[in-house]
């Protein structure tokens, strides 16, 4: 003989299908005066007394929500209703149904304004992606570097640069002299700074690198400084007659990546 | 008489300002054709709607009109303030309707296009979404199966359509572009089946 439920199981089980109906209404845009709202309500209102885990509260709380949303979908659909827009729509789609496609296809056309869009190449677009591709390193090329990049990075040290043949040992000091000299006569702006990049960069990659590696040194040295506006994602280099020196000022480190994207960027911004 | 020359040079930065519309509203420069007001703003100065205005008037005589989408597609504002007008997105559009031959020139097969106006009209006409279900059930009753995929791809692909992670169909950005919905649903309830309702003397049959 089968025992009946108790209160507490049959209410959970009401519980859920009355979620699971409010759910179905909005997943599959059913009419919402389909749900008998006051019939649902009464239920919730019958097992309340039987809730007192806080499990059980929340399935309570779960299924007003869900009533609550069904509300909203009437009072949407009784807005629509209302709009000038509304037209029955049995009658409507019971037109789709009976009319030949051509007299659809005809009706349709008279309501339709398609858009204009046009697509075109032009002389300045065609000179833009030539210099693109001229410039696109080739795919293998491409591959290569990225496996370069997942290398681990580590500081690079003088000894290793003059290996590579960026430095010369013995140059360096007179080429950081030149570079001063150089940086003290370059166009300042009002505030007598220059744009980083502005003086860093130069005509190959090679040689920005070499002169973002000297600046660095000038900056370290006293030679000039470095203003960072981290907002506007600036970087000035302003230089000094002078050396100054540091004394008891705090110093920190500043790394600036100086990759081969980058440079691309800037050298393009340029010649635009 | 001559022109004074401070009317010359505002009718020459106009003219200026029409043209850099010109480009803007009719190449495509994203994904989707068309281009929101505060770009307009941005590219042609604060008095962009005088200057679409002016363009206006020139593409009427070309049959081509300035078509505006408001955010507030449900009631679009009679007298839209700035603000509206910045967030409203802008068109070119045919300002006359097509005859039943001329949807070829836009590449559109007749029962192509049919199936896109019962696809709109069905979800117009189920409050602005329906399940994806129902739509191709009622197209399959006069296109093959694999011919509704296909097109409800291409309405969907094209922005007529958009559906959501439950297969609801909703009508699409190009739909509000494109389509006077009113007049579609009121042509449709007045059509007779046994008359064909599109203009007198055209021709239509499928390619």
């Amino acid at each position: 003989m089968a025992t009946a439920k108790r209160p507490e199981t049959l209410g959970r089980e009401e519980l859920r299908r009355i979620i699971e109906t409010c759910l179905s209404v909005e997943a599959k845009g059913l009419n919402p005066f389909l749900v008998n709202v006051e019939g649902l309500v009464s239920v919730i209102k019958q097992f309340f007394p039987n809730w007192s885990d806080p499990d059980e509260l929340c399935l309570d709380a779960e299924a007003l929500n869900q009533i609550a949303s069904v509300i909203k979908m009437q009072s949407e659909w009784i807005k629509h209703r209302a709009t000038s827009l509304y037209r029955d729509p049995f009658l409507v789609e019971e037109k789709l149904r009976s009319l030949p496609i051509e007299s659809i296809a005809g009706i349709f056309e008279n309501a339709w304004h398609p858009l204009v869009e046009l697509e075109q190449v032009t002389m300045g677009s065609l000179e833009a992606a030539l210099r693109y591709w001229t410039e696109l390193t080739p795919l293998d090329e491409r591959w290569r570097k990225e496996n370069l990049l997942l290398t681990d990075v580590s500081p690079t040290s003088r000894e290793e640069l003059i290996k590579q043949g960026v430095l010369l040992s013995e140059t360096f000091t007179t080429e950081l002299e030149k570079l001063w000299e150089e940086l003290k006569t370059f166009e300042t702006n009002k505030e007598g700074k220059i744009g980083y990049w502005d003086f860093i960069g130069a005509e190959t990659y090679d040689g920005t690198v070499k002169r973002a590696y000297l600046t660095s040194f000038l900056i370290t040295y006293g030679y000039a400084d470095l203003e960072v506006h981290p907002l506007e994602e600036e970087i000035f280099v302003r230089p000094y007659k002078e050396q100054v020196s540091k004394g008891n000022v705090a110093t920190f480190s500043f790394p600036i990546p100086i990759s081969f994207e980058e440079w691309n960027r800037w050298r393009q911004n340029r010649e635009s | 008489m001559a022109a004074k020359p401070g009317i010359l040079r505002r009718k020459a930065a106009h003219s200026l300002k029409m043209k850099r519309a010109v480009q803007l509203l009719f190449y495509k420069r994203h994904w989707e054709p068309g281009v929101k007001g505060w770009e307009l703003r941005r590219r042609i100065g604060s008095d962009y709607p005088r200057v679409l205005d002016l363009l206006n008037d020139y593409l009427d005589r070309l049959g081509l009109a300035v078509k505006t989408v408001y955010e507030e597609e449900a009631s679009p504002p009679q007298n839209p303030t700035l603000e509206q007008l910045d967030k409203a997105k802008f068109y070119v559009a045919l300002k006359e309707t097509q005859t039943a031959g001329e949807q070829k020139l836009v590449g559109w097969r007749i029962d192509d296009l049919a199936g896109l106006a019962v696809s709109l009209g069905y979800i117009i006409s189920q409050g602005g979404k329906t399940p994806r279900k129902d739509v191709e059930d009622l197209l399959k009753e006069k296109l093959p199966g694999w011919r509704v995929d296909i097109n409800l791809n291409r309405y969907l692909r094209t922005g007529y359509i958009t559906e959501d992670e439950n297969g609801l169909f909703y009508l699409g950005w190009r739909t509000r572009a494109e389509v006077d919905q009113r007049k579609f649903v009121d042509l449709l309830l007045e059509a007779s089946e046994t008359k064909k309702p599109v203009n007198a003397g055209d021709t239509v049959s499928p390619s």
